[in-house]
């Protein structure tokens, strides 16, 4: 009852942040989304079971609009990204988003009475470069959940995740540095793909 | 101005290629070492104790491996409650307290987490973060046999904190055994969704488990704020505004 009390109070909450402020801060829209993601989630019993086809189009519609992708992965790939062809770089952007798309999937099915709750933020009005912090709150100790966010004209979009400790862009940089001096950017697009093939399969 | 020895063109190209090759991080010197010895532990996990905790899960109601977990808990919980205090946190080690004495009284032992639902969360601490605190540098990765991941640092601790076990209370070598089984398979069995997911993302599990486990263990050390690394080869990301960062 006072979970869902709470949960009601949250989408009264985002609501009311996603229309009365026309200028939403990156406070507010984790708010959101992380609300609207975890409330889709408990309505809907598919995905609770692992309907991997639904959680991509959950995560394509109401978490990647607020994701400047292009960036997480130029940075995840670091000074190569330059060197790249643009053919290159979308194909490690669609191959890259689609092992995190899956993986982040993998782990939405583990979501049941949790809440994220905010951090206190502290940033200056001006700030373009924000990071904030969330806890993921459920049953045993609370999961650090950070996010990375970039002003870009007048919405706010992430661009790097932190896990326990552990930023995404910093974690794929390791990985693909050695794809990318063993074998090349090419041969880093086709460590994906196989990849991708083979979750696909499992 | 330089006169062109090509012989020296040739050593720098090849140091290049064998620093490219090995690409070795830093923090891991024993790299050879560390990946045999972890890719005998994968082995290991794959034959035995993944099968075994998946058994567990199937056959044990959940009800009971909560308790099985919570009873667990309740006792690295007054770990944490001394390496807390160890740290100078005074604050957290007095709740953590709280929690393990209402846990204790009202929880059955300890089978029941009561003091969660009163508000006081658990915030685990060992002694290798505690050594931490106190300044020591991580050292090198070292990857155990059986036990995993680690570094100089949290070797040194590793021992204390398997020390504080249920056998400082109980005095039966048969019953000890098992319960260190017990709790070695209920852990096991509660990473197992998370290991799935490393399978699933890692392009080399053993460089992705290595790098995680450092940034991790910094991220404790340092309560979940950890300051910026100085960046070596990047320009991409920039460094977060320093007033989103508290302290």
């Amino acid at each position: 009852m006072l979970s869902l009390k709470r949960t009601l109070a949250g989408l009264v909450m985002s609501v009311a942040a996603a229309t009365a402020m026309a200028q939403t801060t990156p406070d507010a829209l984790i708010k959101q989304v992380s609300t609207e993601v975890i409330d889709t989630i408990k309505a809907d019993k598919a995905i609770q079971a692992g309907d991997l086809g639904k959680i991509i189009a959950l995560v394509d519609a109401k978490v990647m609009p607020h994701v400047n992708f292009q960036r997480m992965t130029a940075s995840s790939v670091g000074r190569h990204w330059r060197t790249a062809t643009p053919e290159q770089q979308k194909k490690l952007q669609d191959e890259f988003k689609t092992l995190l798309v899956r993986t982040y999937a993998g782990a939405l099915t583990q979501v049941k009475d949790q809440t994220v709750q905010l951090k206190p933020m502290r940033a200056a009005a001006e700030d373009t470069e924000v990071v904030v912090r969330t806890e993921v709150k459920g049953k045993g100790e609370p999961i650090q959940l950070d996010y990375r966010l970039e002003k870009a004209n007048a919405d706010w979009k992430i661009y790097d995740v932190n896990v326990l400790g552990v930023w995404l862009v910093e974690q794929y940089k390791g990985q693909f540095a050695q794809d990318i001096s063993a074998n090349g950017i090419d041969g880093l697009i086709t460590k994906l793909a196989e990849r991708n093939r083979g979750a696909a399969k499992s | 101005m330089m006169k062109t020895h090509p012989q020296y063109a040739i050593v720098v190209a090849l140091a290049m290629l064998a620093g490219a090759a090995a690409a070795q991080s830093p923090a891991d010197p024993f790299e050879r070492v560390n990946r045999a010895v972890f890719g005998f532990n994968d082995a290991l996990d794959n034959a035995v104790l993944t099968p075994v905790a998946k058994g567990y899960q199937a056959v044990v109601p959940e009800l009971v491996r909560t308790g099985v977990t919570n009873f667990f808990g309740n006792f690295g919980d007054g770990w944490s409650a001394i390496n807390q205090l160890l740290q100078g946190k005074g604050e957290a080690a007095a709740t953590m307290t709280m929690r393990v004495a209402a846990n204790t009284l009202f929880g059955i032992g300890g089978l029941f987490d009561v003091a969660s639902d009163l508000g006081m969360e658990r915030q685990s601490e060992d002694f290798g973060q505690t050594l931490g605190r106190w300044g020591m540098p991580a050292g090198p990765y070292i990857v155990w046999p059986l036990l995993g991941p680690s570094t100089a640092r949290d070797t040194l601790g590793r021992p204390l904190d398997l020390a504080w076990s249920p056998s400082l209370a109980i005095n039966d070598g048969g019953v000890n055994v098992g319960l260190a089984a017990l709790n070695l398979i209920d852990t096991r069995a509660s990473l197992l969704s998370a290991s799935r997911v490393v399978e699933g993302i890692a392009l080399d599990k053993y460089t992705f488990i290595r790098d995680a486990y450092i940034a991790r263990r910094r991220n404790l050390v340092y309560d979940g704020n950890p300051p910026e690394l100085p960046d070596d080869n990047e320009p991409a990301p920039p460094s977060p505004a320093p007033a989103a960062t508290p302290k």
